[in-house]
């Protein structure tokens, strides 16, 4: 080994450990910066990062009470909660909605219309976390989710509790149905300063009871403080507040009533009100076409939802509140008893019928040719003579029928508990004024008040006025407000609240002229126009039929109902009570387009009145479908 | 009881010959602390504890084999462990197994492993070698062929992709190639270099890696996504405070806020539950360590062995660095255990190779000399 290699060895060393003695210092120096970095964020930022960490660690999770049940009269469920799965997208959480649907697709069963009813909900609700992609999931679709859970993320399987209506279809308009919270509502809830008891809550009432009771039935939202994993599972409850069940609401309907009336309709469009005449108790309200309910429970179809919006029949519409018909000749009791009230006859008057009225040049026709014979004020009712009430009513003139039956509630809202309610209308020289803006158009003329007295021209009224009016004749004039609503239970015996019937108004009417037009509608079934329909009826009932133009006729042309669009003929009705001497129902009855009221809309009021009164139920609607509902009943 | 007492003591002896003390005693806190926080990580399920008390156990017998070994020994495994393993990356790269969107793992039968892990002490094995062997007449053109040397297995793992192992892996292979002197004027030019050729490298990264380093300027750009981690990480190690939630009380880490929180994050729960005193007892733990492992090297007798023992000096230090930096947030997120504490065999493997490198190096630094 030569001198100069080992100098040559010695200098490379001297090197090798200077550059140790670099790296030495390069790394303490890296650690020095840690230790800086471990200062700032430990001593210096210590109590922001102490703060997130606890944000991070609580979460407030809303717990969901158990919406309150909807019960008929008697105690039948009649919309209830059944606990279900769902699978459920976290849009928030996928990068691409539509591709996992098709990656769900794979696995799990999603029709085109589930995907079209997630794009609606997608569309509607924007502030919501997850939404159901599809509901009702069977046991086997769970547990296929859950083994492939892992290949899917920003998806999960929620229980929740579901409305269910297991009555179907009937009484779809009173108990409305459900919805998912939208944009709007949340604003209102926020208007309301109710947003936090809606935390939680992702479908709302939309429509009906479940709509106009919703603060009832939603119940207080209960809070747990939980502690959370980064995936947002709850490792532990911290603390709970527990949610308090909405309370049940039991209605005055009774269900079975409902489906009685409404197998009577049928497959025809119309409305059937029946109240109970001393409470104000609705007892059945009808509106035919009706929908399902449960199909909107988990966020329509949009198809369905389509179907319901186009189709003419307008099944969405509640007639019985909404709809709005001439009540022709059910309007004749309440002028008769306006006329005797107001001294414009007495029951003794009577004239010969010649089977028209003239007035002003204008020939007002009688239903039957050549007229009644001689008619008085019983007959008039009995047979329903319309020249009786042409004179009549160009007797009285308009403002003493307008003032007369503003006290039976035509032309006002009856305060029923569900939305969209129509007024109506009680013509009326003032109510011409308002209506109309050209002059010629607002002046009332004398002409007008001929066929006001037979229920037509602008005599524009809603089944349930219809029906209201009746209940307050059968009541001496004493009008109960039309309720649904019996009384509001809060869960497990925590008390009961009732709703009180509340006397609306008392018609100045004398209780023997009263007495006259009862007796002379108990005679309509015995011996008049509704005599076909009531033969044989074990009970008294007080009716009177009537038929509602759609179009106007021509002076002098006969209606030939074979000649008219299905559409264009006349609507049917019947108002009846019963029984007589102590009515405990009154109903009013329409069949859109059936004709005379004698032929549709009677026949449909004994099937109620039977089966209300002597529990007989109609053909065809045997024990076996009683049964049916009995064993419907209670919740799960 | 004297006859039989005697030859265990004897063999005991036998077998703490070669093992450093300072060394040990380092290795063995260290790997104390960190069962310690896996056994919070895993959320005191003792079988973690159990499974990497059996890594260590194999980890520790692979460290008392190498440190038995004579470096020039060691010399002689130098080219075949480098030719195998970059036979490996290259069957990788044909027929790995694709794990997360990265072809990382070869299978070979009884499961799978990563052949990079081996590179990281193949190439400076390699290099040492290839220094030691042109010692005298070491010019420009050897450090080329270094660079090259290292350049190829690199650019194979760059490509599987694995940012963190590249890394290591160059590191490794660049601290051997800095100890065997290459001149600072080549080394400024190679910075110069290196910084001029991030543009172009920057295309060629995955989008995942671009966005780990985007992310690390500004975290909260994406707070559920890819900088989720870091935000995590930062909000434990800072809300550990002074002196830590203590032990099993990590909020974050608990709450399973901390991802992979038992192997490449185990560090945010280390320093959750024992604050900044525990995150200076590490450091200090670590800069013996290093410190040890460079007085190792500077006394090392020859060329190979004192350029390996530095390299895996400071490979100790770019694990643990690379780790807190990236935990604490002013690194990227890259995948790098933390040295001793993270779980995960490979790794342990590899790290109590390294140590055993150490061991040797240092056993028989007079034996050649003389």
């Amino acid at each position: 080994m030569g001198a100069a290699e080992l100098r040559n060895r010695e200098q490379e060393l001297a090197q090798f450990q200077l550059r140790i003695g670099i790296a030495a210092a390069i790394v303490l120096a890296a650690f020095a910066l840690l230790a800086a970095r471990f200062f700032f964020l430990q001593v210096v930022q210590h109590e922001v990062y102490r703060a997130k960490a606890e944000e991070n660690r609580i979460a407030i999770v809303p717990v969901t009470p158990n919406r309150g049940l909807i019960v008929d009269r008697n105690g039948a469920v009649i919309a209830r909660n059944y606990s279900g799965y769902t699978l459920e997208i976290f849009p928030g959480r996928v990068e691409s909605v539509e591709r996992t649907i098709d990656e769900l697709a794979a696995l799990i069963e999603i029709q085109p219309r589930d995907r079209a009813r997630f794009r609606k909900l997608l569309q509607e609700t924007r502030n919501a976390e997850s939404l159901p992609i599809r509901t009702r999931l069977s046991d086997e679709e769970v547990a296929k989710f859950a083994a492939n859970r892992f290949r899917y993320q920003g998806v999960e399987i929620k229980a929740r509790l579901f409305r269910q209506y297991p009555y179907g279809e009937v009484a779809s308009h009173v108990i409305g149905y459900m919805g998912r919270v939208n944009q709007e509502d949340q604003e209102r809830f926020a208007a309301e300063g109710n947003d936090a008891n809606y935390r939680g809550t992702d479908t709302i009432g939309k429509w009906g009871v479940e709509a106009s009771y919703e603060q009832e039935l939603h119940g207080t939202t209960g809070f747990e403080q939980v502690e959370i994993d980064a995936a947002g599972r709850g490792i532990r409850t911290l603390s709970r507040t527990a949610p308090v069940s909405g309370n049940d609401v039991t209605l005055t309907l009774d269900i079975r009533l409902q489906r009685v009336a409404e197998a009577a309709l049928g497959e025809r469009r119309g409305a059937l009100v029946a109240i109970e005449p001393s409470t104000g108790g609705v007892l059945a309200l009808v509106s035919k076409p009706g929908f399902d309910p449960n199909l909107f429970v988990d966020g329509i179809d949009p198809q369905y939802w389509a179907e319901l919006n186009s189709s003419p029949d307008k099944p969405l519409n509640n007639r019985a509140i909404s709809g709005l018909y001439p009540p022709g000749s059910t309007f004749k009791p309440f002028m008769a008893l306006a006329a005797l009230q107001l001294g414009k006859r007495t029951a003794r008057y009577s004239f010969v019928d010649p089977g028209y009225f003239y007035f002003g040049g204008r020939r007002f026709r009688d239903s039957k040719p050549g007229g009644h014979g001689t008619v008085d004020l019983h007959k008039s009712i009995v047979v329903s003579s319309d020249v009786y009430y042409y004179q009549l009513a160009n007797d009285m003139g308009i403002e003493a029928i307008a003032g007369f039956m503003r006290h039976f509630g035509f032309g006002s809202l009856t305060g029923i508990e569900l939305a969209g309610e129509a007024a109506g209308v009680l013509p009326s020289p003032e109510w011409k004024m308002k209506r109309f803006r050209r002059p010629a158009d607002q002046r009332w003329y004398p002409g007008e008040t001929i066929s006001i007295g037979i229920g037509q021209g602008y005599n524009s009224y809603t089944p349930i006025q219809l029906a209201l009016a009746t209940a307050t004749l059968a009541n001496g004039g004493t009008m109960y407000k039309p309720r649904l609503v019996a009384h509001v239970d809060r869960p497990r015996g925590g008390g009961r609240r009732y709703v009180e019937p509340v006397v609306a108004h008392k018609a100045p009417v004398r209780a023997d002229y009263v007495e006259l037009v009862k007796r002379a509608m108990a005679d309509v079934n015995k011996e008049g126009t509704g005599a076909r329909a009531f033969a044989g009826a074990q009970y008294t009932s007080g009716g009177k039929t009537g038929t509602a133009q759609v179009i106007a006729i021509k002076q002098n042309e006969k209606y030939d109902e074979s000649k008219v669009a299905e559409r264009l003929r006349d609507h049917s009705l019947f108002i009846a009570f019963a029984p007589v001497e102590s009515p405990r129902i009154a109903l009013a009855v329409i069949v859109e387009n059936g004709g005379f009221g004698a032929r549709a809309a009677a026949p449909i009021a004994r099937t109620v009145l039977d089966y209300f009164l002597l529990g007989k139920l109609p053909a065809g609607m045997g024990a076996a479908a009683e049964d049916d509902y009995a064993g419907r009943e209670g919740n799960d | 009881m004297e006859l039989a007492r005697l030859p265990l003591r004897r063999v005991a002896w036998r077998l703490a010959e070669g093992i450093d003390q300072t060394l040990i005693v380092l290795l063995v806190s260290l790997s104390m602390l960190g069962l310690a926080a896996l056994f919070s990580a895993a959320y005191q399920n003792p079988a973690r504890l159990v499974s990497q008390l059996g890594n260590l156990g194999v980890a520790v017998v692979a460290m008392w084999c190498v440190a038995q070994i004579p470096p020039q020994t060691l010399m002689r495994f130098a080219v075949p462990a480098y030719a195998v393993a970059l036979g490996l990356l290259v069957a990788v790269a044909l027929f790995g197994d694709v794990v997360n969107g990265a072809r990382r793992w070869l299978n070979v039968g009884v499961g799978r492993f990563q052949p990079s892990e081996m590179m990281k002490l193949a190439l400076p094995l390699m290099l040492a070698w290839y220094f030691h062997r042109n010692e005298s007449t070491l010019r420009l053109r050897n450090f080329a062929i270094a660079a090259l040397l290292l350049a190829v297995p690199v650019a194979l793992i760059l490509r599987q992709p694995d940012l963190g192992t590249a890394a290591l892996v160059a590191a490794a292979g660049f601290f051997v190639i800095f100890f065997a002197g290459i001149s600072w004027k080549v080394l400024g030019g190679l910075a110069l270099a290196f910084l001029v050729s991030l543009f172009p490298m920057w295309g060629m990264l995955h989008d995942y890696q671009r966005r780990r380093v985007l992310t690390l300027l500004d975290p909260t750009q994406d707070p559920l996504g890819a900088g989720y981690h870091i935000i995590q990480s930062t909000i434990a190690v800072g809300s550990g405070g002074v002196s830590g939630k203590g032990w099993l009380n990590g909020t974050q880490a608990h709450l399973e806020f901390i991802p992979e929180r038992d192997t490449d994050f185990i560090f945010a729960v280390y320093s959750e539950e024992f604050g900044l005193v525990g995150n200076i007892v590490l450091l200090v733990l670590y800069a013996l360590l290093i410190g040890r492992g460079l007085v190792i090297a500077a006394n090392a007798a020859t060329v190979f062995s004192r350029l390996l023992a530095g390299s895996v000096s400071l490979m100790f230090f770019t694990y643990a660095f690379v780790n807190m930096g990236m935990v604490s947030g002013i690194l990227p997120v890259v995948g790098v255990p933390l040295p001793f504490l993270s779980y995960g065999g490979t790794a342990l493997l590899t790290l109590f190779l390294g140590a055993g490198i150490l061991m040797s190096v240092n056993r028989h630094r007079t034996l050649v000399q003389t």
